[in-house]
């Protein structure tokens, strides 16, 4: 007796073709309903926004007239803050990532601390905005300037550093550390003159996703008390200021009252999509073109 | 191993060597009842051996005998594993390499390694043999470019590299970049050299331009070379220590444990019984 019995199988092969197909067109309708979504956001900002956009747009100082009202001073502030998060999350983040993966001495309580980094990434961004208004615009008494809202940002996006970073690191082979070794390196020396050059292209293509990230952000800066409506442009990194998100928030809100604050919105994020965009592309870039292979 | 079959009968090559005045010739490496435990596993089990300088001593067994554990242990390379346990003595121009106030970078600019897999950094061919100077701190371009030139030149690869010293070391061949990691070790003016299986990588003619490069640097250096390979060991050695499961079986002259082995279980080993 054979224990395949062709007659059952053939009986139950449509119904077996049937889920085989229908699996196939619930995966499509998934991957198709994220991207429709997707292009008639696009569609409806560029409708709405395109028009906006020229030059005395992107030079402009803010104004309540809609007609005169401009986006250089939240370009320069998502500028300032960018200079502050850069190098604050840069340092912190690499410097994290080493300790961890060079010197802490595997165990509980690195895992412990790997743990919760990663868990930091998933904290709300508006967590982080309360603990930025609390500590470095009331604590250190800094204001909503572009010092405490760069810090509180660069504590917002610190984790995908770190993760990146430790990742690059990792990645880079034991036998290039040996080697360094075995000519009598000490562990610093194998770290700034192997390590980091090797894991360079990877920690830095996490800093650019997280600067995009960065870019991005609304809610913690709003918490800070970021003004709705700031006409001066910031000068450095003590001036209060506005960036590109923000602004766009607050465009929308106050469309019920101007109805063309609603184009401004979007011609804003028109601006904000090219910069995320190229950064992204520039982190793509940077990791095909230094690639290792060993 | 398909190399130079004429030259696997070791009776024939070692006739024309005096037998060793091995007696007269000083002790670079001294170990005394050496234990070495990963975690629980005792890896290497009351090591006792004495190596000569300007000899080659190589080290032969099967897998998992221990015998990259013995030879990492000579540059204190085993301790990048953390589990690692050591007891005993490892003396080096009789000093105690083991002991807490040896420094690990001071030793290994005195042994150098060349490891199994060909390992050159990333890096041009010249930054390549540069790079151990640079990190002992010489910094005058002129006494680099003679380091780098001598050390090219001392590990036979001069003059296939002499025009392109500033591509990536990557774009060399497997061979060339092992000659190129000897170079490097070559760089920091070692006393010992140290290699782990460097030819298992390497195709049969690569495997033998690097044979005959330990022949020439032994005038130099001592050299202890781990290896799979026993018509290599028989080949280019003076001593040959065998090892099984973590314990010496037996150190002598290579002629003799070639010949006249007085272990059954080196006999069974060199002539392939197992391993």
């Amino acid at each position: 007796m054979k224990y395949v019995d062709s007659e059952q199988v053939h009986k139950k092969m449509g119904s077996r073709l049937l889920a085989n197909n229908l699996a196939k067109t619930l995966f499509f309708m998934a991957t198709l309903f994220g991207l429709v979504v997707l292009i008639v956001l696009i569609y409806r900002v560029l409708a709405d926004g395109l028009g906006w956009i020229n030059l005395d747009f992107l030079m402009n100082r803010l104004s309540t007239d809609p007609e005169r009202a401009g986006i250089w001073g939240a370009i320069t502030g998502t500028l300032w803050l960018m200079l502050v998060v850069a190098p604050v999350t840069m340092i912190l983040g690499v410097g994290t990532a080493i300790y961890l993966e060079e010197y802490a001495a595997k165990g509980r309580i690195s895992s412990f601390i790997k743990t919760n980094i990663s868990n930091l990434a998933g904290v709300p961004s508006v967590v982080f905005g309360i603990l930025g208004l609390t500590v470095f615009a009331r604590a250190l008494d800094l204001g909503s300037v572009v010092l405490a809202g760069g810090l509180t940002m660069a504590l917002l996006v610190l984790p995908v550093v770190v993760v990146a970073s430790q990742e690059a690191i990792r990645a880079v082979p034991q036998f290039l550390r040996e080697a360094s070794y075995g000519m009598g390196a000490t562990k610093w020396q194998t770290i700034k003159n192997v390590v980091l050059p090797a894991a360079l292209p990877g920690i830095l293509t996490g800093v650019i996703l997280a600067l995009s990230r960065a870019i991005g952000e609304t809610a913690p800066l709003v918490v800070i008390g970021i003004p709705a409506l700031l006409i001066p442009v910031p000068d450095g990194i003590f001036d209060k200021f506005t960036i590109l998100p923000v602004q766009i928030y607050y465009w929308t809100v106050d469309s019920a009252l101007v109805a063309e604050y609603a184009n401004l919105a979007a011609a804003t994020i028109v601006i904000l999509l090219i910069v995320l965009f190229a950064m992204n592309s520039i982190a793509i870039l940077i990791r095909n073109k230094f690639q290792k292979r060993y | 191993m398909p190399v130079v079959t004429e030259k696997t009968n070791p009776n024939v090559k070692k006739e024309s060597k005096a037998p060793n005045s091995a007696e007269n010739k000083k002790v670079v490496y001294n170990t005394k009842d050496l234990n070495l435990w990963y975690g629980e596993g005792h890896a290497l089990k009351n090591i006792n051996l004495a190596i000569n300088e300007n000899e080659v001593t190589a080290i032969i067994g099967p897998s998992g005998c221990g015998k990259s554990t013995y030879i990492k242990t000579l540059n204190r390379m085993v301790e990048l594993v953390p589990s690692v346990k050591i007891s005993g003595e490892i003396l080096y121009r009789e000093r105690n390499i083991l002991d807490k106030s040896f420094k690990v970078e001071d030793l290994r600019t005195n042994v150098g390694m060349v490891f199994q897999k060909p390992n050159p950094f990333p890096k041009s061919i010249y930054e390549n043999v540069a790079y151990g100077p640079k990190i002992h701190g010489i910094r005058d371009k002129k006494i680099l470019d003679e380091i780098v030139e001598k050390s090219l030149r001392g590990a036979a690869i001069w003059d296939e590299v002499k025009d392109r010293l500033n591509q990536n070391a990557y774009g060399l061949s497997g061979g060339q970049q092992q000659r190129l990691c000897i170079a490097r070790c070559l760089a920091i003016e070692p006393d010992v050299i140290l290699m782990d299986e460097p030819t298992s990588a390497l195709d049969p003619i690569s495997t033998l331009k690097v044979e005959e490069l330990v022949q020439e640097l032994k005038e130099e250096f001592s050299i202890i070379i781990v290896t799979h390979n026993m018509q290599q060991a028989a080949r280019i050695s003076d001593k040959t220590a065998f090892f099984l499961n973590g314990e010496i079986i037996e150190f002598a002259d290579t002629d003799k444990i070639f010949s006249t082995p007085s272990d059954k279980r080196t006999e069974d080993y060199i002539t392939g019984r197992f391993g």
